[in-house]
């Protein structure tokens, strides 16, 4: 396959773009797991929750003939960073909801609930069509400043806006961390019963934990919808909206932002890569099968790191608090 | 409504079987096993392989009774079997002993499944492609029993085949030494290997139990259905729903749990979508996690 | 004859030391008890002499062998027996089931063993087939000195057979473990309760990860010093 230079940036443009979208979803789970010890498998739950708010805050609510094919509940045509303010209340406001119920099971059920959070979001999403339109989802979702760059050009702004949000939280994340509020989310992750012997209420720190984490994946929803400017529940599935970012912080290495980053710079790349490397060796005939070696590579190297790197590529970074 | 109970009750038949393995792995090596569903396809997969085998070399066409599959599906149980319970040795072998040695937490052998599930499922799509696959096109004769119940005559086979597997784990668990051992080292792994119990021998058992059920549960379930290579991962999610019901390492929990989910998703369907099955299933777990943590039946015997 | 001896043991958790050089004999056909207060290190010190926790230095003889690299399951198939202080019933099995779990290993007709151990301990007969986390403290003490009791092992340990259990029962373990000691078993006492010198031949009383004295139980107990320290008298 031959690829213009051009076809080669533009491709990887909206890689890093979409990279870039991973990292922020791995930083806020790395707030959860990586500092606070919260097992968190729902991330595509306030992945989606993000999208979808953000979408809906947007777009205008179709008219006319429109009307008929698309159907959602509302449709403010705000700007765009209401709209990723939105996305980060409202994830953050479902997020203390969630967590005041399900807070208090022992880590592996809270796992396993938060999967079925995650799951029974994205299957309301999918049945309620009066809300976003259902299975067929939203389209042509507004895409920021799009009037300023000429269309073909739009995605390195877009890789702009995108890194400037990678950014913001990944300072705001570290900063949070060193902070004294963050010394006490390491303390419940290493020792529980001996934050609580020291007078904390370790449940409300949790709880806060939870709520600034599902923000921080709220706001990667909202890039998500207006870089792809489509979404469908089906995005959402654990495998692309969790299991991959937990890949992505493990490589990585757990409780380490720029670990989160690597990460999902990674698996990303082997992912959205390995097809165009596969196609040149396959035999003819295998190509629709090609692009699944992906599945195998990201799997087996999971595995290698998980058992001979436990700690990850660049394993915990040290931390010093601030008083 | 009595035609919802009983495709509830074949729904939970299968979600039973499946996931009686994956609590029984659950008990004695703390691993939430996230591949189970992919294993449950591999096992779907090899079945087919045998049975187009077989059908190749023109042996074994004829249809069983009135089933719409032929000898063929039934003997390439054997084969079947045996490749789920190897392939899940060799990985207990290559991942999670590794893991369980150096002491990592369950969360890192959860994480490594899942990376278990992909490499499979990649070799799924690989070798046999994203097409549905069925085990024999025949005609799927219909049974009409009374009050209105339409019921496929495969459908008898698989609860038939599914409750006798149970019942045969059961009595392993309930009577035999090795059983005993095997629930003993669930219940106080420390206080086993005091008793002289070898815990990584009786690992290899439970694998050899949960290949065997993972092997049985997919062809059961390409029967009901047909082969696809997400079809064990799409079911994997109701099996852990329904050995949470149960509570942790318990078959007899498992089992009712997956009569439960299988009876309350399709019953559920008299009122909502049936899209919503699945939510249903999470739903009631979700209030079973909240107000029941250790399953709704506390720890039970077996 | 020397049965078990441990020297100049050092050991303990992750890189944290709780014994720091300890040594003991234990001679066969006695009631060699450890006392000491909680969180002397009783615990740890039948750990690693069953293999749970591997000594970071020293030696740990059994019946002239070396055992200090044998796992938990190689040191049961030799003779000892170990009731840990807590968890040391299988609470989901039944009675007769955790009885059968202490013969694991056994490829003989036990059967015979298990009915002098329903014998020793009568109330365990009567709830043969409820399940063990069902029993009250002082079944589940019985229920666990049983279990270890189906190897008819040459060197019992048990760990604090007395705590949390009611009074009158008390009395009748310490009974029982005499009885052990009648039919030729060793026994290694750890306990916190000094009822249990008055049942010993010798004893050792540990502090700190430390051997503060050792000696008849008797003399021990008429030792102001020691009594007043160490034995709350
Ligand atoms: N599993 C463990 N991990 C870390 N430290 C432990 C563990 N068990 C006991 N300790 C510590 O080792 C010391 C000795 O404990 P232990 O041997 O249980 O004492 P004893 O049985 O005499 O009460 C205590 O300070 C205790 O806190
Ligand atoms: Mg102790």
């Amino acid at each position: 396959m031959g690829m213009s230079l051009g076809g080669v940036l533009n491709f990887l443009v909206s890689f890093a773009i979409m990279a870039s979208i991973y990292a922020i979803l791995a930083i806020g789970l790395n707030v959860h797991w990586g500092y606070t010890g919260l097992l968190n498998f729902g991330i595509a739950g306030f992945f989606a929750l993000g999208a979808y708010t953000s979408a809906l805050i947007t777009s205008p609510k179709p008219v006319g003939i429109m009307a008929n094919y698309v159907r959602q509940a509302i449709g403010l045509n705000l700007p765009f960073l209401l709209g990723i303010a939105g996305a980060a209340i409202v994830s953050g406001v479902i997020a203390g909801v969630i967590g005041i119920l399900t807070l208090r099971l022992s880590e592996g059920y809270l796992a396993i609930a938060t999967i079925g959070i995650a799951e029974s979001i994205r299957i309301f999403i999918n049945n309620e069509s009066w809300l976003a339109n259902g299975p067929q989802g939203l389209i042509g979702l507004p895409r920021p400043l799009h009037n300023i760059v000429p269309r073909c050009y739009y995605n390195y702004l877009y890789l702009v806006i995108v890194s400037i949000f990678l950014t913001v939280i990944y300072f705001a994340v570290e900063r949070g961390i060193r902070s004294p509020w963050g010394r006490v989310l390491r303390a419940i992750r290493e020792d529980e019963i001996m934050v609580s012997a020291d007078g904390k209420n370790v449940f409300f720190f949790k709880l806060q934990s939870l709520i600034f984490g599902a923000m921080i994946m709220g706001i990667g929803g909202a890039l998500y919808a207006h870089f792809s400017a489509a979404i469908q529940p089906g995005v959402f599935e654990p495998l692309f909206g969790t299991f991959i970012i937990w890949a992505m912080l493990t490589l990585g290495g757990t409780g380490n932002n720029k670990g989160a980053i690597i990460g999902s710079f990674i698996v990303w790349a082997l992912w959205s890569w390995s097809t165009f490397l596969i196609f040149k060796v396959v035999p003819r005939g295998f190509e629709t099968r090609a692009p699944y070696i992906r599945y195998v590579l990201i799997g087996l190297l999971l595995i290698f790191i998980i058992i001979k790197r436990p700690k990850g590529m660049l394993g915990e970074e040290a931390h010093v608090s601030e008083f | 409504m009595a035609e919802l109970i009983v495709y509830g009750i074949i729904l939970g038949s299968i979600i039973a079987l499946g996931s009686i393995g994956l609590t029984l792995i659950w008990g004695i090596t703390d691993l939430f096993n996230c591949a189970h569903g992919d294993q449950i396809t591999v096992g779907a997969y090899t079945a087919f392989v045998f049975t187009s085998l077989f059908s190749n070399m023109g042996i074994l066409q004829g249809k069983v009774g009135p089933f719409s599959f032929c000898w063929g599906v039934l003997l390439a149980f054997i084969p079947a079997v045996i490749i789920s319970v190897v392939l899940a040795l060799i990985i207990d072998r290559w991942v999670y002993k590794p893991l369980r040695h150096s002491g990592a937490h369950f969360i890192t052998s959860f994480i490594a499944s899942i990376g278990v599930a992909w490499v499979l499922r990649g070799f799924i799509y690989i070798i046999w492609g994203a097409d549905f696959h069925f085990y024999s096109s025949g005609l799927r004769t219909v049974a009409f029993l009374p009050l209105g119940i339409k019921l496929r005559i495969d459908e008898i086979f698989i609860v038939v085949i599914a409750w006798m597997a149970v019942a045969l784990v059961y009595l392993f668990l309930a009577k035999t030494k090795k059983g005993k051992a095997l629930r003993a080292l669930a219940d106080n792994p420390g206080l086993a290997r005091i008793s002289g119990i070898d815990t990584e021998y009786m690992i290899k058992w439970a694998w050899g139990i949960a290949g065997t059920l993972i092997a049985i549960a997919g062809i059961l379930y390409g029967i009901e259905t047909q082969l696809r290579p997400e079809m064990g991962w799409i079911f994997l999610l109701p099996l852990f729903a329904a050995i949470i019901l149960g509570g942790k390492g318990s078959i007899t929990g498992a089992l009712i749990g997956g009569l439960l989910l299988g009876i309350a998703q399709q019953v559920s369907t008299a009122w909502l979508l049936p899209t919503y099955k699945p939510a249903i299933a999470f739903i009631i777990m979700i209030a079973v996690l909240i107000f029941r943590p250790k399953g709704i039946f506390g720890r039970r015997h077996i | 004859m020397t049965i078990l001896e441990v020297e100049d043991i050092t050991s303990g958790y992750g890189s944290m030391p709780v014994l720091h050089g300890l040594s003991l004999k234990i001679e066969k056909g006695q009631i060699v008890s450890l006392l000491g207060p909680n969180g002397a290190g009783k615990t740890t010190l039948l750990r690693t002499i069953f293999g749970i926790l591997k000594p970071w230095k020293g030696i740990i003889y059994f019946d002239g062998k070396d055992i200090k690299d044998l796992p938990p399951e190689k040191i049961t198939r030799i003779g000892m027996g170990y009731v840990p202080q807590e968890e040391n019933i299988f609470p989901s099995l039944t009675v007769q089931e955790n009885l059968e779990m202490g013969a694991f290993i056994r490829e003989d007709n036990w059967s015979g063993r298990l009915e002098d151990i329903y014998e020793m301990f009568p109330d365990l007969t009567k709830r043969r087939k409820s399940r063990a986390g069902e029993l009250s403290g002082g079944m589940r003490q019985m229920l666990a000195i049983g279990r270890a009791l189906m190897l008819n092992p040459v060197l019992l340990l048990l760990d604090e057979p007395s705590t949390g259990i009611a009074p009158y029962l008390v009395d009748q373990i310490f009974e029982k473990i005499k009885a052990l000691k009648g039919h030729g078993m060793t026994i290694f006492l750890v306990e916190q309760n000094t009822q249990a010198l008055k049942c010993s031949d010798r004893s050792y009383i540990l502090e700190g990860g430390e051997k503060k004295a050792e000696g008849n139980a008797c003399d021990l107990l008429a030792d102001e010093e020691i009594a007043k320290h160490y034995l709350g008298k």
